[in-house]
Order: structure tokens, then sequence, then C-alpha cells
């Protein structure tokens, strides 16, 4: 099923322009973007389970932090990609990104309280 | 899709230029970034501090109290035994399933889009696929279907195993976490429906793609809550 992307008249592209140009519209990604973020977001989400089955990766230092990247990277994928964050006015970006750096403070914060997490020195 | 709201149909000028449901939508997203960091907070300050079985990653021994990580306890009895709970292999399909429908809910919102554009998704077969609104709802809403199902199935195995959410402090946060996403997912797969029914009775279009957006949002947002629930409590030990 291997699709050109949305043929755009020149009006079209005008007014996205015009419009990109105040931050309020942006085109939308085509089939074939839309696609390869499927295959993307598939092929990570295999890496996390198969790392999840190798005793020796997950004795590792490594294990938490490499789980938590892929995871993190199809957290971002599908918010700028499927969401649209990447394309929609920055407004939206304000609305989404504010309250989640809230919330990932307050559990870091709550990991350092309940002293799972623990910063050694010395 | 186009967010300016100027002069749109039904909905007058704002002042920012930008329509006020697809505001409300990502601010109601940003508080249910709060909602589902509170649950994740609570899951994972109470993991590892059950008192009793069964955990997660773990096996236990119901007479002795004892665990281990790496395998069956030896000198157990068979009836006192439990295996780690958690099905990895079952829940890795239900994410698939739910990441899938995500791609299906953007290709429906394309589809919606591009609705007074014949033929924009290229020619035969599969352009005729991809133009399709109500098959992209119908499968976004199978899938979330789909996804349900298989929570059904893993909490009806858990309770059969000996978990419950009264039973320690991991049922307790894990049933509060999946079963808040659940219901996130049980709504969403309804609005979803929703829609399906009201391009089947008169046809959704460009008009009618805002709609389409906001549930799109909420829909993907979901999928972002689960990518993280997936991580924190099914892989990571």
């Amino acid at each position: 099923m291997a699709h050109e992307p949305v043929q755009q008249t020149s009006e079209s592209i005008a007014s996205a322009e015009a419009h990109a140009a105040e931050g309020i519209v942006h085109e939308h990604p085509s089939w074939g973007t839309y696609k390869w973020v499927a295959l993307i977001l598939t092929v990570i989400t295999i890496v996390e389970v198969w790392v999840y089955y190798i005793p020796a990766f997950v004795a590792s230092r490594l294990f938490v932090p490499a789980l938590l990247t892929m995871s993190a990277v199809k957290f971002v994928i599908v918010v700028l990609f499927y969401m649209h964050l990447k394309y929609d006015h920055k407004l939206f970006r304000a609305l989404f990104t504010g309250p989640l750096l809230i919330a990932m403070t307050t559990i870091i914060a709550l990991m350092f309280l309940f002293a799972k997490l623990v910063i050694r020195t010395g | 899709m186009s967010t300016s709201a100027v002069a749109h149909a039904g909905h007058p000028p704002t002042t920012t230029g930008l329509d006020h449901r697809k505001i409300a939508i990502w601010a109601f997203i940003g508080s249910e970034c709060m909602l589902f960091a509170s649950l994740i907070s609570t899951y994972l300050i109470y993991k590892g501090r059950s008192r009793v079985g069964p955990f997660p990653h773990e096996w236990w021994c119901q007479t002795t109290n004892a665990t281990s990580a790496t395998g069956p306890i030896a000198g157990c009895p068979a009836g006192a035994l439990f295996k780690p709970i958690l099905n990895i292999p079952v829940t890795s399909q239900s994410t698939f399933v739910l990441l899938m429908s995500s791609l299906a809910m953007v290709l429906a919102l394309a589809a919606v889009e591009n609705k007074d554009k014949p033929g924009w998704a290229g020619p035969g077969f599969g352009g005729r696929l991809l133009e399709s609104s109500k098959l992209w709802l119908l499968s976004t809403a199978l899938l979330g279907a789909g996804f349900l199902c298989y929570q059904a199935y893993e909490f009806t195995s858990f309770v059969h195993e000996g978990l419950t959410i009264k039973t320690n402090l991991f049922g307790s946060s894990f049933f509060t976490l999946t079963g808040f996403h659940g219901a996130h997912v049980t709504a969403g797969v309804l609005w979803l429906l929703t829609l399906l029914a009201i391009d089947v009775k008169r046809g959704l279009g460009p008009r009618d793609a805002l709609l389409v957006d906001i549930s799109a949002l909420y829909w993907h947002f979901v999928d972002v809550v689960w990518i993280a629930i997936f991580t924190l409590v099914y892989l990571i030990r």
C-alpha cells in the first residue's frame, strides 16, 4: 500500500505557509510518515521485550536506563507525530509539556522522598 | 487539521485564533498527566513493599514466605508455590494492539480531513482503503476493544492465581493503575463508536475533522500512558 504523499496545490501551500508564519496551522504528516512511525514503535517494543529475556542484561546497570530511554523515545514519537504536537500551535505544546514536566518532577521527587532513588555521596 | 477557529461554523472567532475545544482537550490531557503521575508514583512507591505474594517478577512460597527471582523455590509444596504473576508475552501483544490502534486513529483522521479530495490517498484498492474513515474508525475501536479483552483476560487470570486488589500492596496499586487506564480505554472506545455511528448516519467530512482530531488526541494520550505503564510496571523489575 505504498502511496505518494497528498498532492498539495499551490494555494494550500501558500495558505499553510501563511498560517505557519502566524504559528497557527501546520500540515499533518503523510501516510508514509505514519507507516514509518508505526514500524519504529513496533521495533522498539520488540527490543524492549527482547532485552527483558536476557538475564545478563537484566542484571546489568544498563537495563533500567535502556528501558526508560526506549520508552521515552516511543512516548516522544507518538506525541510529536501521532498527536501532531510537532506541527501544531505552540500553545498546545505548552499546555501539554507544562503539566507533563510537573508530573515527571513530582514522580522523581516522590521517588527520592520514599528512598526509591538515592544520591550516594562519598 | 486546521486549528484556527476564524469564523468557524458553530464556533465564534476566539482571541487566540484557536478553537476552544482543542485548547480544552490539551488542558484536559495536561490534567490527566497529573492523574496518571500520581497513580504511577503510588505503584512505584509500593513496589517491593508487599509482605505476601503473589509478586510481579518473583516466585513465592506461601508456606515459608520465601521468594526467588531466578526460579522455583526448592522444597516448597506444589500448592503453595506461586510463579511470577506478570505475563509479559500476553501484555506485549496487547501493547502492540494498542500501538496499532494509534496508527488506525491517525488514518481515520486523515480520511476525514481529506474527504473532499477524492483520490488523495493514491490510486487502486490501497488508496480506497486509506480514504475510508469508517474502516479506520471501526479498526481503532476494535483494536481498543481487543486491548480491553487482553486486560480482562489478565485480570481474570490474576484473580484465579490468587492476586486481587486486596491481596497485597502490589495488587492494590497494580489494579488501581491499570484499571484506571482500562477505564480510559473504555471511554475512548465508546467515543470512537459514537463517531463511527455519526459517520455511518450522515458521513464525517472536513467540517467535522476537529471532532475526530479531539478524540484522536485523547486516544493517543491513552496510548502514551500505556507506553509508560508497560515499561515501568511490566518490564522494569
